[in-house]
């Protein structure tokens, strides 16, 4: 079993490149993990080029003059607090650029702040005295997690105080009788994943980033990610949570109770709330059993109209063992298939292509459901194409014709990303209008002298969220005027979401008003007023 | 001397190789029971080579593809995904689930000895071994008892006249081997040979109608005699886990506290 399994696995990877994979099982468990994403994803073409500083990208952003200056007072203070070297990277008394620029910038090489510090805390009773000294010093923070985040709401503006939850990395607890786990906000997704996995349970929330991202980040930006579909939302699977609020206050709601009215459900305001009323330290959330039967379909489309069909028959007859669907758009797979080499899955190219994972308890009854079902739309004509994954190789490999977009759209250079809420008829009628716009505008096209290389859309079908990325040969103000806030009305007029699931941070705080009535925004504003007075908590996003 | 070309395809259902396998608690055995199944990847490979010596439309036209798998009452599952890929049909030797990996490659040769006098097969394609018991004697075993030349761990397969000549490349240490051969030829696939295809949805479809026959190695004359005992499966041993250090101060003095400095 040993040598011939392990020679036919590395034989297999070097023959199919899987480079996501291969980077997820290098970096989860180091706690740099945070800073080197960055690097590992960018494309050479780019690493050479300096990485704009937001406050030049928004140079109607102006420093909050009643924060203070970090002066070198301080940074003993927190030396002395914190104790061990590595939980300061210093670079107000020292020079430390290169140790502090991973912190300070996005991976996706969109956001660059000033930050000249960056402090990591081991524990809530640390953290709480980071941000009483913090508030009482009008010292502004950053939280950051895994700094995986698409809006840079986790990366600093100017030269607020990086808070990293890498080093409060410990799992707490687990109760296998009703499938609850107590984590420190800095475990790395997949880490805990791993973790249940060895319990025969799963972590009710799945993404791209999970090799770096931290869940603390995930709670506190609500993240959505492949299989919300099936397990729902954080707002829902999260039972519990500690925080710091900016004075140091610590709010212990860890509480692990499903049911629990008594007053307000305060923690929910914590998530999605992006950092900007207090810091996520543990989170006490509801795992779902693993399912043992996992099986995973890819289907050619002919038309958007037929993709909403397969859809509507997938709701109908795999009802409570579906778990994912996913659309991708042709122009979304060839670029895949240029990036990565790998042999389409299909012998012909389809416009639509979508993606079906059934999860379920029992083999032979998830695997007839998914039979009858595929024998049905084949036979309807609802799908043109597709092939079932016959082994786990094959649906790790399919699985990356949905995962490794964004990554191939990384390699090709910047990217306008929307991530966006439609109601599903018109969901991808986002596209073609984009790419229209475009088009007319003389941007699109295959050579170096058209900013945009390509218009595509993908995105979770099953929750009506759309990824518009515009894949642009570098980041080129005439696009984005040609796109914003074009695009945010045209979701306005659909009653749609500017963020369905990437949050708001510095990208997309101007733009709250299409999705949030003036009302809504100054309930917001005077929640953030009451949390935090001094507004020291991740300034210049959100609201 | 051969029309066409009348491939035999063994195929075997083995622990998927991305899950992890563990030991049974009496150390006689891997736990097969809910861990997921498919078709031992170089077997992938076989059939794959098979169909597209078909697809290659070379000197010699396959008449037939036969997929053949000795196995419990699953193995029609993996019989099903050789035909979804492109196999004719099927055997299914029914020799029931055993936690020891089935019968011993000398009583597989000369099962499929059997089928390939029965079904006048003039080429016999094989993974070069099965992950589950890696012994990878199979395909040799046969070739001694048909008295057929054969050519293992191919790399490549070249029919290259209607004479049945076959050229095969495989891989030897620091370069490649080219060998030729006559049909009738045993063949062992391996990992560079092709890369094997997705089961399509059409095909999984029509695979549901060709056929698969379900014999006994009573039918063939075999008897399943062993002449190995498994004695113990054991983990090989854990591996200890790394240190951290804090620094190249530290990195220093822990190399040296083991002694490699």
């Amino acid at each position: 079993m040993s040598s011939a399994r392990n020679l036919s696995n590395a034989l297999r990877r070097a023959r199919v490149p899987r480079p996501r994979l291969i980077l997820r099982s290098a970096l989860p468990h180091s706690p740099v993990a945070t800073g080197l994403r960055s690097f590992s994803v960018s494309s050479t073409v780019r690493a050479d080029r300096q990485i704009k500083y937001t406050s030049d990208a928004y140079p109607n952003v102006k420093r909050d003059p009643t924060f203070g200056e970090l002066t070198a007072d301080d940074v003993a203070f927190f030396k002395q607090l914190l104790g061990s070297q590595s939980a300061v990277v210093d670079g107000v008394t020292a020079d430390a650029t290169d140790d502090i620029e991973p912190f300070n910038s996005d991976w996706m090489r969109k956001y660059r702040g000033h930050a000249r510090l960056v402090l990591k805390p081991q524990s809530t009773e640390e953290l709480s005295k980071v941000m009483e000294f913090c508030n009482q010093k009008k010292l502004a923070v950053v939280p950051q997690g895994g700094n995986t985040g698409l809006v840079g709401g986790s990366v600093p503006v100017f030269d607020e105080i990086v808070i990293n939850t890498s080093r409060m990395n410990k799992i707490h607890s687990f109760d296998e009788a009703s499938g609850v786990l107590v984590v420190d906000a800095g475990v790395i997704l997949e880490v805990a994943d791993q973790y249940l996995a060895e319990r025969d349970h799963l972590f009710p929330l799945d993404l791209g980033a999970k090799g770096s991202c931290h869940i603390g980040g995930n709670v506190a930006t609500n993240a959505g990610g492949l299989r919300l579909l099936r397990y729902g939302s954080l707002h829902g699977n999260v039972l519990g949570l500690e925080a710091v609020l900016p004075d140091g206050t610590v709010v212990d709601s860890l509480s692990t109770l499903r049911k629990n009215n008594t007053g307000y459900d305060l923690k929910q305001l914590f998530i999605g709330s992006e950092g900007t009323i207090g810091l996520i330290t543990k989170v006490a959330i509801i795992c779902p059993p693993r399912p043992k039967a996992v099986n995973v379909a890819y289907f050619g489309v002919e038309s958007f109209e037929q993709v909403q069909r397969a859809y509507r028959e997938a709701k109908g007859q795999l009802s409570e063992i579906l778990s994912a669907f996913e659309l991708m758009d042709g122009r979304s797979q060839r670029l895949v298939h240029e990036s990565t080499g790998n042999k389409l899955p299909l012998e012909s190219e389809y416009p639509f292509y979508c993606l079906v994972e059934t999860s379920g308890s029992n083999a032979e009854h998830d695997m007839e459901k998914l039979e009858s079902f595929l024998e049905h739309v084949m036979g309807e004509g609802i799908v043109a194409d597709g092939v079932l994954a016959q082994d786990e190789t094959q649906f790790q490999s399919i699985w990356r014709w949905r995962e490794g977009i964004t990554e191939a759209l990384s390699h090709l250079g910047g990217t306008y990303k929307y991530d966006v809420s439609i109601p599903l008829p018109e969901l991808y009628q986002l596209v073609d209008d984009c790419k229209q716009r475009l088009t007319e505008k003389g941007l699109v096209g295959d050579d170096d002298s058209f900013p945009v290389r390509a218009v595509v859309g993908y995105g979770h079908m099953g929750d009506s969220n759309l990824h518009l990325n515009v894949a642009v040969r570098q980041y080129n103000k005439e696009v984005e005027k040609a796109i914003e806030p074009w695009v945010y009305e045209w979701i306005q007029k659909r009653k749609g979401s500017i963020s369905a699931e990437h949050g708001l941070g510095i990208a997309k705080r101007e733009f709250i008003g299409y999705s949030q009535n003036d009302t809504m925004v100054k309930l917001m504003k005077q929640l953030k007023a009451l949390y935090d007075p001094n507004g020291i908590m991740n300034p210049y996003k959100y609201i | 001397m051969a029309s066409g070309l009348r491939i035999l395809v063994p195929v075997k259902r083995v622990i998927d190789y991305a899950v992890k396998p563990r030991i049974n608690k009496a150390q006689t055995g891997v736990e097969t029971a809910g861990v997921k199944h498919s078709l031992n990847p170089f077997d992938e490979l076989s059939i794959e080579e098979a169909v597209r010596l078909r697809e290659r439309k070379g000197p010699l036209k396959v008449e037939n593809i036969l997929a053949l798998s000795a196995g419990g009452p699953k193995t029609p599952d993996v019989l099903r995904t050789a035909m979804a890929m492109g196999a004719d049909r099927a055997f299914h030797i029914d020799v029931g689930d055993s936690a020891d990996g089935g019968p011993e490659p000398l009583t597989v040769a000369k099962m499929l000895k059997a089928v390939v006098e029965k079904e006048n097969i003039n080429l016999v394609l094989l993974g070069k071994q099965a992950i589950d018991g890696d012994q990878g004697q199979t395909g040799q075993m046969l070739a001694g008892l048909l008295g057929w030349p054969q050519a293992t761990q191919a790399s490549k397969v070249d029919v290259k006249d209607e004479a049945g000549t076959v050229e095969i490349t495989h891989e030897v240490d620091g370069g490649v081997e080219t060998l030729r051969a006559k049909l009738p030829l045993v063949i062992t696939t391996d990992l560079r040979l092709n890369e094997p295809r997705y089961a399509s949805l059409p095909n999984i479809m029509k695979a549901k109608k060709k056929p698969l026959e379900k014999k006994t190695l009573a039918d063939l004359g075999v008897e399943d005699t062993r002449r190995l005992k498994t004695l113990k499966v054991t983990e090989p041993p854990a591996r200890t886990g790394g240190g951290k250090v804090e620094d190249v101060d530290g990195l220093v003095s822990k190399l040296k506290e083991l002694g490699a400095l």
